[in-house]
């Protein structure tokens, strides 16, 4: 488990982490989630002991780590662009850890091997890195990581240099894998989709501090400020009040606490239909209505509805 | 490192701005720089046209034995500059089976220089050759471009930063240039008399100061030619 | 490359230019030394090699090289790793004073060690009361060697340590690789071309300096001569076969090198 308190990091002017205090529960998987420049790779790093911070302490499994470095943390780090060591061959790479730690031939092998097949890579051992494709090269940094049994493993947007198809991929194996070798995780990303599918946790960070921290459901249902509601998933603007476009409803009267609104296009998405609409005051919004509710309305374009919120909503900070 | 350089400073103004200035200004000195500069300007120029040549063949076409030619431009890099002087002095000197004799002569230096300094544009074109866009060529050519005015306007000036820093850094060594040119040169003064050649002249005969003086000379030369190379690559980067 | 007719006969005459420029200045150069060398018999030429002076000659510059490019090789080592991966102030003018041997001509290094080195040196007359004496001796040869060989590893190697990176040694790291075990197995295996380049190009140098040594060494023969001087001084002495014989056992050592060079320069990426 890992305990963060009071982490403050600056790079010259530029405040990269904010006093951040936060935990990770031992065997979780938690995501790091925000945009470029949040502070969430300097969250990562300075974990892992990459980054020194200015101020706060890191502790994994009880212990002060925050004067220690990386070699002697005992954490696994995946690299976004896979810091594969070009000049060895796959097995050597995955061994790496071991035989700097001077570990007998055979258990290294041994112990090589296992990884291998745990990460599909059998065949490949004596290929170069070179050989191997983006995905391939990723999951060799993986099981390079776990090789020395890390009591953490740090993922720095592993998938960032992947194509999409392959980065699903990955992100499915990824959460198999960690159900069977429960480490804790910790990983860095900006994609929501990605840290909703495969997090126990996710902590969200803006401008180096922690906006919000606990499971998808919540962060995603309940979120704390205007900033997690529209960085999890899309977001509409109704009656002063922030509301997920699935949960607005669209009726062809007047409601008690609807807006009216205009609907100015109809797009239909296979399963989901999004309904773009234009408010009273000319500000546009978008609900998502099911198929069939989108049959019972038959909205075209020019109808008048009313858009009332099925939920409560987040009431948005003073706007612009 | 800094600290030879620093006494050359003040040996050279040992006894004052004046004596080096007069120094450096004497009619020998004069004549001889007049001499280095213009031939290391003469062979940078030959150097920019047949380098650029040699490194186009090297990159773009294919003939057996391509390998050892390439490993062959290294040679005057790896030849210590005293065994070039002989060996040109043999090929260019009395006794040529040329027929020629270039000995204590201008020409004689100026194919001294070459020798030495031939590998630099080659070099310092050949990586950008190599990394050339292609198919910027190509689109000139199905634009109705021909051969030479696709090199002229398109690869051109894409090596041309580098045909100038190679040609510089052969005019820097040029200029400095002594083993190879010592022997050939007969030191005339005058007339085939190279700058450094005065300077090492100048130490045997006990002028230490003059000597520190014309080095500097040399050495600002040479220095504020490298420094337009480097502020050339800042400028491209 | 497809060209048409006309282009055919082009690129065969810039191919013919280029040959032929080469061939006249590099290769005939260099053909005819051999000849004249082994003109007059091999025996000729192994007696005036091997004689007391030549041998010497020959062991002094091996002993400057074998101490100038080591020393090269390992500070030039740390200056490109400082330059490649440390910000620091003044490395602007440490880079300009890498380059610093290619701007000054080889006797002005000299003169500049001998004012510095020499008996009315800076430190060279407190050096010489301390009994160790470094102009008209060995040791101002080693520095003069030392000084224009130094610029070359460092070239040849920060820009390969630039391009990689710092990630896999960062990735050695966290595996727990020692700062030691990470540059043995994973840095120094990512130079290797570029380092062998430079310290090939360094020893090439070092073994051929000649107008730096000339001003310092005093050129006794036996003592401070170096293999490069003695050419100069046969041929001085009219000696003409001696001095090609030299010469051609000095241009071997450098075709040994090229080689070397090709192979390495290819890989270096």
């Amino acid at each position: 488990m890992i305990a963060l308190r009071g982490l403050s990091k600056s790079f010259g002017a530029f405040r990269a982490l904010e006093d951040v205090t936060l935990e990770f529960p031992a065997g979780s998987l938690t995501a790091l989630l925000g945009p470029s420049g949040s502070g969430k790779s300097t969250l990562l790093r300075a974990v892992a002991g990459l980054e020194r911070p200015d101020a706060g302490k890191v502790l994994i499994d009880g212990a002060d780590v925050t004067a220690l470095p990386p070699q002697r943390r005992g954490i696994g780090f995946v690299f976004q662009h896979y810091a594969a060591f070009k000049h060895m061959s796959v097995r050597e790479n995955v061994a790496f850890g071991l035989t700097v730690r001077r570990r007998p031939k055979a258990q290294v092998r041994a112990k090589t091997d296992e990884l291998l097949a745990i990460v599909g890579l059998e065949g490949y051992a004596d290929r170069r890195p070179a050989q191997l494709s983006g995905g391939q090269r990723q999951r060799m940094a993986l099981a390079r990581a776990l090789a020395v049994e890390p009591s953490v493993l740090l993922l720095d947007e592993p998938f960032g240099a992947l194509d999409a198809r392959v980065r699903a991929d990955l992100r499915a194996w990824l959460r198999r894998l960690h159900d069977e070798i429960a480490v804790t995780t910790v990983l860095v990303t900006h994609d929501q989709e990605e840290a909703m599918e495969v997090s126990d946790r996710i902590a969200v960070l803006n401008a180096g501090r922690i906006e919000q921290a606990g499971a998808p459901r919540e962060v995603y249902e309940r979120p704390a400020s205007e900033f997690v509601m529209r960085f999890l998933g899309p977001v509409a603007r109704v009656g002063g009040r922030l509301v997920r476009p699935h949960d607005l409803e669209l009726r062809p009267h007047p409601v008690d606490g609807a807006v009216e609104a205009m609907v100015a296009r109809v797009v239909h998405l296979g399963a989901e239909v999004r309904v773009e609409l234009t408010d009273a005051g000319g500000e546009p919004f978008a609900a998502r209505l099911s198929r069939a509710e989108a049959d019972e309305l038959e909205p075209v374009a020019g109808d008048i509805v009313w858009a009332a919120a099925a939920t409560e909503g987040v009431v948005p900070a003073a706007t612009a | 490192m800094l600290v030879p350089l620093a006494a050359l400073a003040a040996k050279a103004t040992d006894g004052g701005l004046g004596a080096a200035w007069r120094a450096v200004s004497s009619r020998q000195a004069v004549a001889a720089l007049e001499l280095t500069v213009g031939a290391a300007l003469a062979v940078a120029a030959i150097n920019a046209l047949f380098g650029t040549v040699i490194a186009w063949v090297l990159v773009r076409d294919a003939f057996p034995g391509k390998r050892i030619v390439n490993a062959l431009i290294d040679l005057p890099f790896a030849l210590p500059t005293i065994v070039a002087g002989v060996t040109l002095l043999a090929l260019y000197g009395p006794r040529s089976p040329l027929h020629v004799n270039a000995a204590y002569t201008r020409a004689g230096i100026g194919l001294a220089l070459l020798f030495v300094t031939l590998p630099f544009v080659v070099r310092s074109v050949q990586p950008v050759l190599l990394e050339a866009d292609r198919e910027a060529e190509e689109a000139a050519a199905s634009l109705g471009a021909r051969p030479a005015t696709i090199f002229r306007r398109v690869v051109l000036p894409s090596i041309r930063p580098a045909i100038l820093s190679g040609a510089a850094l052969g005019f820097a060594r040029a200029v400095g240039e002594f083993g190879s040119v010592v022997l050939i040169s007969g030191n005339i003064p005058f007339h085939t008399q190279v700058a450094s050649v005065l300077i090492f002249q100048q130490v045997e005969s006990d002028a230490p100061q003059a000597a520190a003086a014309l080095s500097l000379v040399l050495l600002a030369l040479s220095v504020a030619v490298l420094l337009a190379i480097h502020a050339l690559g800042r400028e491209r980067a | 490359m497809t060209v048409s007719h006309g282009g055919r006969a082009r690129v065969h005459g810039l191919r013919i230019v280029a040959l032929g420029y080469l061939a006249a200045m590099l290769l005939a150069p260099v053909v005819l030394v051999f000849y004249r060398t082994f003109e007059h018999g091999l025996g000729a030429v192994w007696s005036s090699i091997t004689t007391p002076a030549a041998i010497s000659a020959f062991w002094l510059t091996i002993e400057i090289a074998a101490i100038a490019v080591p020393l090269n090789a390992a500070f030039g080592l740390l200056l490109a790793l400082a330059l490649a991966r440390r910000e620091f102030r003044g490395k602007a003018l440490v880079e300009a004073i890498v380059d610093l041997p290619f701007a000054v001509s080889p006797v002005a290094i000299g003169l500049a060690l001998v004012l510095v080195y020499g008996a009315g040196g800076w430190i060279g007359g407190a050096l010489l009361h301390a009994g160790v004496r470094v102009i008209f001796a060995v040791p101002g040869m080693v520095l003069a060697t030392i000084f224009v060989s130094l610029p070359f590893v460092v070239r040849e190697v920060t820009p390969v340590l630039r391009e990689a990176g710092e990630e896999q040694e960062q990735a050695a790291a966290t595996l727990g690789a020692s700062p030691w075990q990470a540059f043995r197995r994973v840095t120094l295996p990512a130079i290797r071309p570029a380092l062998t380049y430079g310290i090939v190009l360094s020893a090439a140098r070092a073994i051929g300096e000649f107008g730096a040594v000339s001003v310092v060494s005093g050129d006794v023969a036996g003592h401070t001569q170096s293999l490069t001087l003695l050419v100069q001084q046969r041929f001085e002495n009219f000696d003409l076969a001696g001095a090609y014989a030299a010469s051609a056992l000095l241009a071997l050592i450098a075709l040994a090198l090229l080689p070397v060079l090709s192979l390495t320069k290819g890989r270096r990426a």
